[in-house]
């Protein structure tokens, strides 16, 4: 097998775009749907982007792992579940987080460290979760996850829900012993779970040639189990969501796993503390490739320009407002209070928390 | 009441749970067709199908992390170890998701699972199946660990550990599987952090968990036949959360403590004892706290010799002569 160009070739031909953009799936989009898609991206993209800035302003510790450049996917996947789908991600999650409909402000109070944020700031950037939403996390253990989205496919079939189970990792993660496992076991047990690989090409500041033996393609390890797979970009929206709904369909109708790998690519570094191109693991020229011919914001923007189903001028009015929620959003963390110190015995177990017969037998916490 | 062994009370307490809770789902290695590892499953399988008793192929961080994220969802998974040993290549799975997840999550998600198996040395297996892991998982904030002695224990804890909302990691043991002991026709549960007093006694505390109780009580019979010495033998029963309030109490009778603990004296469940009865009884005491433990080193394979590394009445005996 050789191994992949540097930069590969561009993988939404004209043609093979219209393909996509006339899968029933998204046929059946009506102007408003498209137009909401794109607002959807772009408010991952605001909200990261004012991340970033506070981050840099002192207001979060620890990491950040952004995921501009990758927004189609969770944008487009996200919005094909219906009430018994349930995803489940790594610790780059917050557009996963935004898109099944989890506030700006709970995430980047989250983020600030904050009472307020979506897990009272327990659990910071990796660790987003919605249960309510149908949104499992955020996990910051690479591939920790994915015998968790074994487990929620698992609790699909045993209740007879007609459901599915997304769970995301990366190029990095289908490298650990785990995933493997869990492959094997969806196939054994016929389980709705799709494992969706988002290959943005580096593991931190590792390439996938230097990762993968095989790195011309990560799904087909699928074979190896006889679980269908599927190679995509993850650039053109449209492309996500007629081959994820192709999964979701099966796993529904037949309790079938199937593993989708997605061509992406992030803009930044792996985290905030990561020198990018300056650090030298990839080269300002491909990441400008990727900004410019193969952005998903912008490409799709200028397709719905083309087909008339947007205006300049609606663009900038959906762009502002996103950049005004961000904004807001992060007004709204830094003007809340941090969490207690005494905090960190609440959440621990549950019997506890309620006060519980159970939950007031022993001693559960060690300090003197 | 009737005369059952350790394993069949286990697997009445299963059978009781799948019957009660539709949520009761067991899964693991050999769990199903073949009747359990050690047979504490037995006949489940063919009660109540493939549903409620699923057999899984060697893949302990898969299916382990399978009944976390199932339980995350509202089901109630108890997981098979064949060996608590094996609980190593699904660590992350037990400490980083159902260990965390519910803090991470600012309580949005539960984690009501248990994890069970053997977890003990002096089968002559090895060090890498002879490992006594309480004390890894104990020292995980969010887990629950829990160790019975005996049969009825066994059962009554099991029982709780399935209903209660929280990761319960329930460490059995090989050899005393077989032991038999009287255990009542109808229902009952044990809770959770209460310890059982097995042995009164006026003149010193033996506190032990696990089989290391049956060490415990057999030095106590020997002290006072041979010694006049009037033992108390405090068994833990559960280890996270901790009956402090029972070890305190015997602390404050007796005066003097030895320690039984089968794990490793390294950071073990006798070094947490230890110090928290000089926090909080150091006045009480008349003498240092004893301990005896599995000797510290790597579990020896040596049928000869094995048993001589975990603790032994004599090694209690000889440290309880030490302080009275
Ligand atoms: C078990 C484990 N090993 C290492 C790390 C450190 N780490 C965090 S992210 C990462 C790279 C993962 O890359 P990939 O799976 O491609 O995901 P991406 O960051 O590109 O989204 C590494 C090595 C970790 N969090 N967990
Ligand atoms: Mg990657």
């Amino acid at each position: 097998m050789t191994k992949t160009e540097a930069i590969r070739p561009k993988p939404a031909a004209k043609k093979r775009a219209d393909n996509h953009a006339m899968a029933p799936i998204n046929a059946r989009l009506t102007p408003e749907d498209k137009v909401e898609l794109l607002r959807q991206m772009l408010r991952m993209r605001r909200f990261e982007q004012a991340s970033l800035k506070f981050y840099n302003a002192g207001k979060m510790g620890g990491f950040l792992h952004v995921y501009i450049g990758q927004e189609a996917i969770a944008a487009g996947t996200v919005s094909l579940l219906g009430e018994h789908d349930h995803i489940i991600t790594a610790y780059r999650d917050h557009a996963h987080a935004l898109a099944v409909g989890m506030s700006m402000n709970e995430c980047m109070a989250e983020l600030f460290g904050k009472a307020t944020g979506c897990s009272k700031g327990k659990g910071g950037s990796m660790h987003f979760f919605a249960p309510d939403k149908n949104y499992w996390g955020g996990h910051g253990i690479v591939a920790g996850q994915t015998p968790l989205g074994l487990g929620l496919a698992f609790g699909i079939k045993y209740k007879g829900l007609k459901g599915a189970a997304l769970c995301f990792l990366g190029d990095g993660a289908v490298n650990q012993g785990c995933f493997s496992e869990s492959l094997n076991m969806a196939a054994l047990f016929n389980l709705p779970v799709i494992y969706i690989i988002e290959n943005n090409r580096y593991s931190m500041g590792t390439s996938l040639e230097r990762s993968s033996a095989v790195d011309r393609c990560l799904a087909q390890r699928a074979e190896a189990y006889g679980i269908d797979w599927a190679l995509a970009s993850g650039e053109d929206i449209y492309e996500v969501r007629a081959v994820t709904q192709k999964a979701i369909e099966r796993a529904h109708h037949e309790s079938k796993p199937m593993v989708i790998e997605f061509d992406t690519y992030r803009y930044y570094g792996h985290s905030v503390a990561d020198a990018n191109h300056k650090g030298g693991y990839r080269k300002e020229e491909e990441i400008e490739h990727y900004k410019n011919e193969l952005d998903p914001i912008r490409t799709f923007k200028a397709r719905l320009i083309a087909e008339k189903s947007l205006t300049e001028e609606l663009y900038e009015a959906i762009d502002a407002e996103a950049k005004a929620e961000a904004a807001a959003s992060a007004r709204f963390a830094d003007e809340s209070p941090f969490p207690t110190v005494e905090s960190v015995f609440e959440d621990v177990y549950f019997e506890v928390d309620r006060q519980t017969e159970a939950g007031r037998t022993g001693r559960f916490f060690f300090n003197d | 009441m009737a005369l059952i062994e350790y394993r069949e009370a286990l697997n009445q307490a299963l059978s009781e749970e799948i019957e009660r809770d539709p949520n009761v789902v067991l899964i693991g290695e050999e769990v199903a067709q073949y009747n359990g590892a050690y047979k504490v499953t037995r006949g489940l399988w063919k009660k109540y199908g493939d549903r409620r008793v699923v057999d899984t192929p060697i893949s302990e961080a898969a299916f382990v992390g399978m009944g976390i994220g199932a339980s995350m969802m509202g089901l109630r998974p108890v997981i098979e170890l064949m060996f608590w040993s094996f609980a190593t290549v699904a660590y992350d799975q037990i400490v980083n998701n159902a260990g965390q997840i519910r803090f991470m999550s600012g309580g949005l998600i539960n984690c009501p699972i248990v994890i069970r198996g053997p977890a003990n040395g002096g089968t002559n297996v090895g060090a890498t199946h002879s490992h006594t892991p309480e004390n890894w998982m104990a020292a995980i904030p969010g887990l629950k660990v829990v160790s019975p002695s005996n049969g009825y224990d066994a059962k009554g804890l099991l029982k709780t550990a399935i209903r209660d909302n929280d990761p319960v990691m329930f460490m059995e043991n090989t050899l005393l599987y077989g032991e038999k002991c009287e255990v009542p026709q109808e229902e009952y549960l044990i809770p959770l952090g209460k310890a059982d007093f097995k042995r009164r006694g006026k003149d010193v505390s033996l506190i032990a968990h696990g089989r290391s109780v049956l060490i415990a009580r057999k030095a106590a019979e020997l002290l006072a036949a041979e010694h006049d010495i009037d033992a108390e033998v405090l068994d833990l029963r559960s280890i996270r959360p901790l009956d402090e309030e029972a070890i305190l109490e015997t602390v404050s009778k007796t005066h003097r403590v030895v320690l039984v603990d089968e794990s490793k004296p390294f950071c073990g469940v006798s070094a947490q004892i230890s110090t928290l009865i000089m926090e909080k009884a150091f006045d009480e005491l008349d003498a240092p706290v004893r301990r005896v433990c599995s000797l510290d080193a790597p579990a020896i394979y040596s049928p000869g010799v094995e048993h001589l590394q975990l603790p032994t009445p004599d090694r209690v005996i000889q440290k309880v002569r030490e302080i009275c």
